[in-house]
């Protein structure tokens, strides 16, 4: 769930209020959003997509709110890492130049997993799709 | 605030891949489209943190018949190969439209990779492209119920803005219905807003269902969060003492079956060390909202074996939803059209949940038909947006008796455990069935009778009671069809039975009903 949102880094842009596609969070009395429906947080880190100044930030339960060291979230290069990996504001023009390999890895791990399995269960064959 | 009150020739309702291809396409009709999402058209629903691909055949004939053949075996028989044939052609035609503002890139094989595409980046393409044409898009606003003319077609909608507090309603000549499925609160990623609305919104002003027996899928998932499951596959499992657990791999009954008799005995551990070698490079760049969860919890994805869950979805995966009347996916109800999940697409998978492919097509495929087939039927009307309009919405808005404190989060947890425990869900029997149709009923009863909201409030009160409704029809056709078919699992009835090769049709709020379409047809033609 949405676990803290750095003051100082915020612009006040609310681009993450109109984000959360679940209603979490309101626009702050200042600058700052505030954390309003916690219980309505589903931990799908679209917000932290969506934040161009990076902070923001979601721990990684769903389950419960869980409370985060700032400090200790600055320091782990998390911060901010999914949205780069996303590519987005990196300037990268070519961001999914390798999501063609989603398809083939999945077969191969598929495949993987049913000669493994075919080994120690000889009579086995796979469902028919 | 005052009531915002708008008009279009086509109102679209909901915000995934299905609401965005219906607008795109009413749009460039040159109809006036208002789409109205309750989330934010781009990170709405289950598209949005996922990767979709698309059923893609090149339109070689020996090719598509070959790929419709083999998916009509395996749809038991409820599938229909024209459908299968457009949602093929229409996906292949209408997809690399996208390219304007989805950025795609190479196939690995010195073609351009259209099939699959990243969610994130293609809600955004689909949200621009919508925009680009003119589409009119309210984020925040959720619809609450249906209006309709006094002969019982489509008027438009009314519902709640979020952020601004207030009351909406627009007027249109059709709407098209593509709220998604529900996935029972079970916490899938992506899905907490999809909570049936559109299926109880359209069944309240007289559609039915279609197919609500074929609700029974789960995406397995680290257990302290729904992901993607990429790099599940070839995963390995475990239990608690660290032996190896004995479950047979693939995406179906048998696999699920053998987690779920795990499940009984205790946490379960996934390994996933057997998993392709390049997934550990490249994860963060194919699915990057998978890799936080585990690096936030210190958890070494490839490395450490970790708890998971599977995570139920219910009529997202699953296949039931609004029946289909026409071409165009228009309901029975005059002017209301369905698209995507919260539509039936059995049309295209049958008795199966069609899997991730499929389902992306349907959405795609369904969503341009009801945009096109919408604007049409709204160019045509004569009617204009005035006169006189009922409101179709009753439980939790209007309660039929004196209005009274009720737990909306107590209702769902009734409906979730009815619906979600693998048990339950995998092993279906009469006695069970009834039992839970007892239970689901009471609490139906109590949010029809005594639930009222105001503001906000209506927005999770509408979502308990859609929630609690598909419950009701999911668990009641269920019972009304006595065999296995496809995904729905009867433990007291394992075999199929040939002369139930038929669509199961149920509607109604209070009173539900099934009907066989075969005997639905059979009755008109007599």
């Amino acid at each position: 769930m949405i676990a803290h949102i750095f003051e100082d880094l915020c612009t006040g842009c609310n681009a993450c209020v109109a984000a959360c596609p679940d209603h979490v969070l309101d626009l702050g009395p200042a600058t700052v959003p505030v954390i309003a429906r916690l219980d309505q947080c589903q931990t799908c880190f679209m917000c932290e997509l969506y934040c161009p100044a990076d902070a923001i930030f979601v721990a990684p339960d769903q389950r419960a709110p869980e409370h985060v060291d700032p400090a200790a979230i600055l320091a782990s290069g998390q911060l901010g890492q999914m949205r780069r990996d996303q590519g987005w504001g990196t300037g990268d023009a070519d961001p999914l130049r390798e999501y063609w390999r989603l398809g083939p890895l999945l077969m191969e791990g598929a495949q993987r997993a049913v000669d493994r399995y075919k080994q120690s269960h000889p009579e086995w064959s796979p469902p028919e799709r | 605030m005052s009531e915002l009150k708008l008009e279009a020739d086509v109102l679209v309702i909901g915000g995934g891949m299905a609401a965005g291809w219906a607008a795109i396409a009413a749009a460039r009709t040159g109809a006036r489209v208002v789409l109205a999402d309750k989330g934010f058209v781009g990170t709405s629903g289950v598209t949005a943190t996922a990767g979709p691909n698309h059923w893609w055949v090149p339109p070689d004939p020996a090719q598509r018949e070959a790929a419709i053949s083999r998916r009509f075996q395996s749809g038991f028989g409820l599938a229909d190969k024209a459908w299968m044939a457009r949602v093929i052609d229409t996906t292949w035609r209408i997809l690399p439209e996208l390219a304007p503002y989805y950025p795609f890139s190479r196939d690995g094989a010195g073609g351009t990779f259209f099939s699959g595409v990243r969610g994130p980046e293609y809600m955004r393409a689909l949200r621009n492209f919508a925009t680009d044409l003119g589409v009119r898009i309210l984020d925040h606003h959720p619809a609450l119920e249906l209006l309709l003319h006094p002969d019982g077609s489509v008027a438009g909608a009314a519902g709640y803005a979020r952020l601004e507090r207030r009351n909406w309603s627009i007027r249109a000549g059709a709407v098209v219905m593509a709220t998604g499925g529900c996935a029972f609160r079970s916490g899938l990623i992506g899905s907490r807003g999809n909570t049936g609305d559109g299926c109880l919104m359209a069944v309240e002003a007289g559609a039915e269902l279609s197919g609500m027996e074929f609700s029974v899928a789960y995406t397995l998932s680290p257990a302290w969060c729904s992901t993607r499951t990429l790099p599940y596959t070839a995963a390995r499992f475990f239990d608690v003492d660290g032996n190896e657990l004995d479950i047979p791999p693939g995406s179906g009954a048998e696999h699920l079956r053998g987690l779920a008799a795990a499940f009984r005995g205790g946490p379960v551990y996934a390994d996933l060390r057997d998993a392709p070698a390049p997934l550990r490079t490249i994860l963060g760049r194919i699915q990057p909202a998978t890799a936080p969860p585990f690096a936030r919890k210190g958890v070494r994805l490839f490395d450490e074996r970790f708890e998971v869950k599977l995570f139920g979805e219910g009529t997202i995966r699953g296949t039931g939803g609004l029946r289909i009347a026409d071409a165009h996916c228009q309901t029975t109800v005059r002017g209301l059209f369905a698209a995507g999940d919260a539509a039936t697409r059995e049309l295209i998978a049958g008795a199966t949940s069609g899997g991730g492919a499929q389902n992306s097509a349907w959405a795609l495929t369904s969503g341009y038909e009801a945009g096109e087939g919408a604007a049409t039927l709204a160019r045509k009307s004569v009617r204009g947006n005035d006169g006189p309009v009922l409101r179709a919405g009753r439980t939790a808005l209007r309660p039929a008796a004196a209005a009274k404190t009720v737990d909306d989060g107590a209702a769902i947890a009734v409906a979730a455990a009815q619906i979600l425990p693998l048990d339950k869900a995998l092993w279906r029997e009469r006695e069970t069935l009834e039992a839970s149709q007892l239970l689901l009923d009471q609490v139906w009863a109590e949010l029809v009778a005594h639930r009222q909201a105001e503001g906000l409030d209506q927005v999770g009160a509408r979502e308990a009671a859609a929630i609690v409704a598909t419950a009701r029809w999911c668990n009641f056709a269920a019972l009304a069809r006595p065999e296995s078919r496809g995904i729905h699992l009867r433990a007291d009835a394992p075999r199929t039975l040939p002369e139930l090769a038929s669509r199961l049709v149920t509607g109604g709020t209070d009173a539900l009903w099934t009907r066989f379409e075969a005997d639905l047809q059979a009755g008109a033609a007599a």
